[in-house]
């Protein structure tokens, strides 16, 4: 085989594990959407201030300490104890919960009946909040997510695959990195639960019944304050899973809310309203970002990445309004 | 008592459609133009010019534009600060190019090469509405962004990618480059919000506006009746991104006179000018500018009160400002969602009754 496409196959299978990771952010926001018409721009900065809290959990870090520090002249930092990966995540789960039902109480239970494109901008007021919380609690510097994850590139995949090059000098075997495997196992499982969750529950039946219409849930004695506040908590459940693959990544910091607007178009190709749309928009667009920055990239002065997505999901748009799975627009005057 | 139409007679058409029908709003807004022309140049330092009044007209002339797509056609952009960017890029080759020619002119048709390219982005919308049509912006906002980074003719080739603003004039005053006056610079982009003002209110409740409103309000509906949405959606990409282009050829021009484009036109702004518009209020030209001294004086008032006098790190107020800004959003958008200029109209109300409300 020609070195030049196999090199290409290693660029789609990287392309298709960066297009999990898509997929895991924008499964968050199909989920709002389908079950509350909400638009949840804040998705992105969900997962990082989950990040963050997690971290900051581990690390045993004071909330607010900066705030308190400047106002009372104090200097504390640590609580000084270390709290293991699994009670952290359980604990920052539990924040997220309460982040759920504050935002329900506070924002949305008011806001009910706006227009979406109303509700939309609420969630960006949203983001900004979130964020400045983020930072006014646990500090704004680069930290590191040592959750036990694996690092690095994966020595197995690389010797097992040399093969393919048939003799050929230069080939050394895929290089995949460990983590994007992992995220990749945890992904389909996360879908997989989702799925079952939505299919076999009760909640999830209800939760089903409200996304299809919120008047006849409602007349069967849905509460949709529950499964309002359910749909976020799942969300942030969510946006936690991809909080902790992103920062394992390349660590937490406030770029981690931009993977946001890189779901944006992995949405828009899949269909707002389409779980299964959400992970094959991922995969499309991860593939196709990467395949497009090898092929051409050179060409047009590299970093093609920023905006390739996008011009993709419009052209795609232009030919397909709703998106893959969407459901079909009707209008009616 | 003085803020009533009684007794102030329209006896012809011009009259009677006229922007400020009350004769206390008239003789107010004559009193703000003469302030703003005839003592505010003459009044202020460098420090106030580079602050606040700078920031808020040139974000002012942006608000007017957004507002023009989002508040009164209805077609939600995240590409503004793509379309700034289009200005400033296209403001520095005109000036490169065309030394001796006059900035006004510049500044003019950087807006007109805007106008082009938001008619170019904006077609998708004529297949794509609301969310989707948000998101496909963003497909401008970083493509032009992008494209400014990389292709090195835009920025003549020079080593550091930036560009930076050479001196040029108007009527022989410079108003770019680092030996301006304060007054100057005040003065050129005061013209240039009056002209945008002025003009985006007479489009805004002519034929145009009422075209514009019609596709907001239910596009399918506006097609039946017989507004050719084509048209319709457009001319405000055209009329909002003229306006955008002329924003950003200031504000990289005048304002900042050396940028680089990913830090100065990146998504934020693109964010920050759309709270402008929904605080300010969305469908409204005085919300644009209530919206834009907002968010300009806001972070300038909180740095005073943060650092200056509770001595906090610059960073807890950056971040409390987020806080701020986002709680803002949150509470307009709940309390009032038509934003400041829904308020003032609140306020005019019952000012016309006041002191017998009854």
């Amino acid at each position: 085989m020609p070195t030049d496409l196999l090199y290409g196959a290693e660029v789609v299978l990287n392309g298709l594990m960066a297009g999990v990771l898509y997929a895991l952010v924008a499964l968050g926001f199909v989920l709002i959407y389908k079950a509350s018409g909400i638009f949840n721009y804040a998705q992105g900065v969900m997962a990082l201030f989950a990040a963050l809290t997690l971290v900051g959990i581990m690390e045993g870090q004071v909330p607010f300490s900066h705030l308190i520090n400047a106002t009372f002249g104090t200097d504390i930092h640590h609580f000084g104890w270390h709290v293991p990966a699994f009670a952290a995540i359980l604990l920052t789960l539990a924040v997220m919960v309460g982040f759920a039902y504050l935002v329900q109480r506070f924002v949305f239970r008011h806001l009910v009946g706006q227009e979406p494109i109303i509700l939309f901008m609420a969630t960006i007021g949203l983001a900004y909040f979130l964020e400045g919380v983020g930072d006014l609690m646990w500090g704004s510097e680069i930290k590191k997510m040592a959750v036990g994850l694996p690092q690095g590139g994966s020595l197995w995949v690389e010797e097992n695959t040399q093969w393919l090059g048939f003799g050929n000098e230069d080939f050394y075997g895929f290089f995949i990195d460990k983590l994007d495997m992992v995220a990749t196992v945890i992904a389909v499982v996360l879908v997989l639960a989702l799925v079952a969750f939505s299919q076999y529950t009760k909640q999830g039946r209800a939760m089903r019944a409200v996304a299809d219409d919120h008047q006849a849930a409602l007349s069967v004695g849905v509460s949709l304050n529950f499964i309002w506040i359910l749909v976020w908590s799942l969300a942030g459940f969510v946006a936690l899973v991809a909080g902790i693959m992103w920062g394992a990544k390349s660590g937490v910091q406030f770029s981690l809310s931009l993977i946001a607007l890189k779901a944006l178009p992995v949405l828009m190709l899949g269909g707002f309203t389409s779980i299964p749309g959400a992970i094959v928009g991922g995969l499309i667009i991860g593939v196709g970002e990467k395949l497009f920055e090898f092929s051409f990239g050179p060409m047009l002065g590299g970093a093609t990445e920023n905006w390739f997505a996008y011009v993709l999901a419009l052209v795609f748009l232009v030919f397909r309004p709703q998106g893959l799975f969407g459901e079909k627009i009707i209008e009616r005057v | 008592m003085f803020y009533r139409e009684a007794g102030d007679f329209s006896t012809s058409y011009p009259e009677d459609s006229q922007t400020f029908p009350i004769r206390f709003d008239r003789y107010r807004y004559y009193l703000v133009l003469f302030v703003a022309i005839f003592v505010i140049p003459f009044t202020i330092n460098d420090y106030w010019v580079n602050s606040i009044f700078l920031p808020f007209l040139i974000y002012a002339i942006a608000a007017i534009g957004l507002n023009i797509l989002v508040g009164y056609c209805g077609q939600v952009s995240l590409g503004t600060g793509g379309f700034m960017a289009v200005g400033a890029y296209a403001c520095y080759k005109l000036m490169t190019a065309f030394p001796e020619v006059s900035m006004l002119i510049h500044v003019l048709i950087a807006g007109l090469i805007t106008a082009g390219v938001g008619v170019l982005f904006g077609l998708p919308s004529l297949r794509i509405k609301g969310f989707y049509l948000a998101v496909a912006t963003l497909a401008a906002q970083f493509f032009l962004v992008w494209l400014f980074n990389r292709v090195p003719w835009f920025y003549n080739y020079s080593a550091s990618g930036q560009i930076s603003a050479p001196e040029r004039t108007v009527f022989g005053i410079e108003v770019t480059g680092p030996n301006t006056e304060a007054w100057a610079t005040y003065l050129f982009c005061l013209a240039f919000v009056i002209f945008s003002a002025v003009i985006a209110r007479n489009l805004t409740r002519g034929a145009f506006g009422r075209k514009w409103m019609a596709i907001r309000d239910m596009d399918i509906a506006a097609e039946i009746i017989g507004v050719n949405p084509l048209r319709a959606k457009l001319s405000a990409f055209a009329v909002s991104s003229f306006f955008i282009g002329i924003s950003g050829a200031l504000f990289f021009a005048v304002y900042l006179g050396a940028v680089e484009v990913g830090e100065a036109f990146g998504i934020t702004k693109s964010f920050t000018v759309l709270f402008m518009i929904i605080i300010g209020g969305l469908g409204s030209i005085f919300g644009s500018f209530a919206g834009a001294a907002f968010l300009v004086v806001l972070p300038v008032v909180l740095k005073l009160v943060g650092v200056d006098w509770l001595g906090w790190p610059t960073d807890i107020v950056a971040h409390l400002q987020l806080v701020i800004v986002g709680a803002l959003i949150v509470i307009f958008l709940i309390a009032e969602p038509h934003g400041l200029a829904q308020l003032w109209r609140v306020a005019k109300e019952k000012l016309r009754l006041w002191p017998f409300p009854h």
